[in-house]
Formats: C-alpha cells, structure tokens, sequence
C-alpha cells in the first residue's frame, strides 16, 4: 500500500538528522566526557582528571555564589510571575472593554529580544539619566537622587528580577486567559447559585481547572531561573555585577570558559546545570500533580 | 455581582445595570490594569521620546520634550555605531535559517508522524534531547565543532547551528500537528499513481499551513531574538568588518557608553531595534501571541 515509503523516510530523515547529530547531539555528548577533563582548548592532549572538576566546583566560592543567585531567583520568580500573570487574568475576564489594548500592551515586552528589554532597563536604572530616579525625585524620595541600582551589590540582582518579572508577566497572563476561556460557563453558572463569591470562584472553579497551565507555567519559569545569563550579562556589562552580586551560574560558565580558557570545568558546571534541571522540572511536576479534572 | 465571564468583552456591567459596587468594582479593575499598561509602554515611550534629544539635552533635562527633534541621532545610530550592518547581518542568517527549519523540520515531522518504521522510536526520543537539554551544557563543545568544521564565526555556521536548535521543537510541534490531518488523503493519492513525494509537497504540506504559520513565527522571534549562540559563535567586529547580529550590536554598544560617548546614539539604536518589532507586532498580535504561548507547552 505504501509505496515508495522507504525511499521518503531515508531521504526525509537522512538531513535533519545529520544537522541534529552534528550540532546538537555531539556536543552533548562530547560534553559529558569534557566534563571529566582538564582541558584549556589550545593544547591537543586532553587530559582525563575523574571526578577533580566536581571536587573543585564544590570548594568554588564563586561557583556557590553564582548558584545562590539561581536559587534566589527560583524562589522569587516562579511565584511572582504566576501571582501576577493570574490576578491579571482575573481581571481582564471580568468583561472588560479595552481588553484588546491590555492584552497588546502587557504581552509586548515578551517579543522584544531580551537583549534589547537589559538595555533599556538599564536606561530605567541609570543613576542621572534614568526614569527610576527621575521618578523617585519627582514623589519626594530624593536620597534616591543618582543611587546606582545596577552599580550596588545589595540592588543588582533585586533590579534583575523585577526586569524578568516587568519581562514575563504578560506572557503568563495571556497564557491563563487563553486557559480560563476555555472553561465551559456552566461551573461558574453553578457556582453562582450555590451564592459563591467572584473570590471563590475564582480559587474554587478557575484554579483547579487551570491547573494543568500553571503547571506548565511552573516547570517554564523554574527552568527559565536557572537561566538569566542575557539579563545578566547586559546590566552588569559582563562582569557579574559588584562582587558579583548578580552572577548566576551561565555567566560563570561562560567567562570560565572563553575568558579563562578553562573548558573542561565550564563544562562541568554545565552538567551540575543539566542535573538540576532535571531535579527542577521532576520535583515541581511531581509536587504539584493533582487528580486531573476532565471538563 | 459581576460574572467571571468566559467571553472577555461579551457580558458584563451592561447585562447587570450599574450598581454602586459594580462601578467601583470596575473601576478599580480598570485602575489596576492601566496602572500595568502605562508600567510597561512608558518606560518605552520614554526611550522612544530621548531618541530625538540632543546628549546635552538627555543629562540635563531628561524629562523634557526635545526643544527640537534630532533626526541625525538615527543616522548616526545606523552607520556610525553599524546598527544597519547589524541588522542587515541578522536578515542574512534568519531568514535562511528560518526557511530551512521549517522545511527539515517538516520533512521530519511528517515522515516520523505518518510512517511505521524501525528506529522510529529512537529518533524520535533524540530529538527530546534538543528540547529538555540546557543550552549551556552544550554551549562549549558546539564552539570547537564549529571551529573543526570551519564553520566558526561564518554565516552559514551559525545559520545550520539555528536550524538544528530549533529542530526539536518545531518537529514535535508538527508531528502533532501531521496526525490531525487525515490518512485517506495520502491513500487516495497514492492510488492516483502520485508518488510520496507529491503527497506531501501537494497533499500535506499545504494542509500544514496554520502549523506552519504558528511554527514560523515561533522560531523568527526566537532566531531574530537569539544572544547566546551567535554571542558564542560570531567573533569579527572591527573596524572593516562586523559579523555580529542585532542583539550582540546592541549590547556592544551599550557596553562601550561605560568609557563615555554617544547616549543620544544608543536611544536611538534601541528605538531602531524596537520599532519594527512593535510594528510586527500591532499587525499580527493575534497570531504572535498564539505561536508564542504554543511555545510554553514546551516546559
């Protein structure tokens, strides 16, 4: 019946697969064994070292603080976004006009390049020129007057975060709208007669049937914490931040590598980074699992 | 009690008749949504606005109007500081690389959705990898493969290295996509004498359009937007010649305002980057928003 199957199977496959294998599925791999090495790129002889990257990573300070900052921004992240990006969709589904303009307005800075949103928020936090100090001024708070928010190490990361979150959140937003349209009236017309509140129904109808989004929301934003290296890289121009208040894990990995040359323990932070992904995405897919409902 | 209404701008005050705490209600809805939308457009206005300012004019009143628009800030913005060699050099790698990986990633999808073969489970489990994989524990072999290949810091380098990052994705997009889309037809033609290849150039490939469109869209603004890979893979910047794309332009620029020169230029080079954007985007919001949350599935 399939005539000719064969032939178009091979000669479909036969080039994505090699593109694939060539750029992606070989240096993983050669990742996994890099990992394991001493290796400074220029000399051929690539030295086998077991397990010394991993001992070394676990004595750098550098490498615990550039986590710390993966962490913080895995507990902030995930929960502002998600409360925000809903409480917004709460609102924009309670028969609004204008909701075309919000949802245009509020999902915008998600299709600028991260880059392009790092630059202007560095505009934003400029310590003369910018807006957030201009705007400080302006409602009396004057000892803001040209404090360096990217410049201090207890305000660059906190300036990062709320950049992601300014970032993000209407993306979340019109993910759970598209979410709570798709939940028939009748739950909520049902709700109404036993007398519940807009707040009841909200926790009690909207959100569990949301749940599987949210879920989704979480895994993506959990990952997307251990990530940051372009929202790092551009506000602090390269360098982490002051002492590195603002270095996260990407950034460590990257100037290890091409700026120090040492490839072989660049990649091993790489894999501690594939692994708590891993961890990541399992444990807030098994902690958040639920019975699902069908609707 | 206003209903939450699964219709956004169907029901509403209208349907209950204006009661005291409804106005309230909706006025405060309204205040807090406006209060979002001018957090977000302002800071973009603003930058837009300083644009046309001189630098002067930037340090000493930066929130006064321009006493009068510099229009030469942008001329200076798109030769000058090259964001028009930029952006030229990201059309030369997107739109190629755009091209192709929607036709491999087709091509694959199909053959992986439709067909019954060995190894058909094992590939398709590869291309997971590409997909749940943090792009940084790659990031350093991917360079010296590309350098081995004489690919580092060359167009097409970098274009094959887009396609085959954006493989994983779009294939199990359209592999969902393929197995919506009726057998019969691919049977029926083949009893016509149509040979495979004309069943999914002519039969399927077209039917695959809306896929195609939401996977299109995807992958421009994740390639157009793109930093770590050409960050890591494209190295000529000087004086006779750059390689870099918009977004590494950008943050070159930026990064050299730290010893001290043009703010004026810099607004500008921003407001250049984002202008197409917004305009893409006002005329195809709908379909951008639906491509982009087709991507948070992904998680």
């Amino acid at each position: 019946m399939n005539r000719g199957k064969n032939g178009l199977i091979v000669s479909f496959l036969a080039l994505p697969l090699a593109l694939y294998t060539l750029f992606v599925l070989l240096p993983y791999f050669s990742a996994m064994i890099f990992a394991f090495t001493r290796w400074s790129g220029l000399s051929a002889n690539i030295r086998f070292n077991g397990a010394n990257n991993f001992i070394k990573l676990y004595a750098d300070e550098k490498f615990w603080n550039a986590l710390s900052h993966n962490g913080i921004a895995l507990v902030v992240l995930p929960p502002v976004i998600i409360a925000l990006g809903l409480f917004f969709a709460f609102l924009f589904t309670q028969g609004i006009s204008l909701s075309r303009f919000f949802r245009i307005a509020f999902f915008f800075p998600q299709v600028m390049s991260v880059v392009v949103v790092a630059v202007l928020w560095s505009f934003i936090y400029h310590p003369t020129i910018g807006l957030l100090n201009g705007f400080l001024g302006a409602i009396g708070l004057t000892q803001f007057a040209s404090f360096p928010w990217l410049g201090d190490r207890g305000t660059v990361f906190g300036a990062v975060l709320a950049m992601v979150v300014w970032q993000s959140v209407g993306f979340y937003m019109v993910l759970f709208v598209a979410g709570m349209q798709g939940i028939p009236n009748d739950y909520y017309e049902a709700a109404e007669i036993d007398g519940a509140s807009s707040w009841v129904k909200f926790w009690n109808v909207t959100v569990p049937l949301l749940w599987d989004t949210i879920r989704t929301a979480i895994v993506f934003l959990a990952i997307g914490a251990m990530d940051l290296f372009a929202q790092v890289t551009v506000m602090t121009n390269g360098t982490g931040g002051p002492s590195r208040a603002a270095d996260v894990v990407p950034t460590y990995l990257y100037s290890t590598a091409f700026s120090q040359g040492q490839f072989g323990y660049a990649t091993a932070m790489g894999l501690v980074l594939l692994i708590l992904v891993f961890i990541l995405s399992v444990v807030s897919l098994r902690f958040t699992a639920r019975e699902a409902f069908e609707y | 009690m206003a209903t939450v209404s699964t219709q956004p701008t169907a029901h509403s005050a209208v349907a209950h008749g204006p009661r005291p705490l409804a106005i309230v209600g909706k006025a405060l809805i309204y205040l807090i949504l406006g209060a979002w939308a001018i957090l977000v457009i302002f800071p973009m206005v603003w930058a837009i606005m300083t644009s046309f300012k001189t630098d002067q004019e930037i340090f000493f009143s930066p929130w006064a109007l321009p006493a009068k628009p510099i229009f030469d800030n942008f001329v200076r913005a798109w030769t000058t500081a090259r964001i028009g060699e930029y952006f030229i050099n990201t059309l030369i790698i997107v739109l190629p690389s755009l091209f192709l990986t929607l036709l491999l990633s087709s091509m694959a999808a199909y053959v992986l959705a439709r067909f019954e073969f060995r190894g058909r489970n094992l590939i398709t489990y590869l291309f997971l990898i590409g997909m749940i994989f943090p792009l940084f524990l790659a990031l350093v072999p991917l360079y010296f493969v590309t350098q081995k290949l004489g690919l580092l810091d060359t167009y097409p380098g970098l274009i094959l290295v887009y396609v085959a990052f954006s493989l994983s994705f779009t294939i199990f997009f359209l592999i969902n996509f393929f197995k919506t889309l009726p057998k019969e037809l691919g049977e029926a033609a083949l009893i016509d004498g149509a040979s495979q290849y004309d069943i999914f150039f002519r039969v399927y490939l077209p039917l695959a359009r809306p896929g195609l469109i939401t996977m299109g869209i995807f992958n421009f603004l994740g390639q157009w937007n793109q930093y770590i890979l050409p960050n890591t893979l494209m190295i000529t910047n000087d004086d006779k010649s750059t390689h870099y794309v918009l977004s590494q332009g950008l943050y070159y620029l930026q990064a050299k305002q730290f010893y001290g020169s043009d703010w004026s230029g810099l607004f500008a080079a921003v407001t250049i980057v984002m202008i197409p954007t917004l305009v893409v985007y006002l005329i195809f919001n709908d379909r951008i928003e639906k491509g982009m949350t087709a991507g948070a599935v992904k998680g």
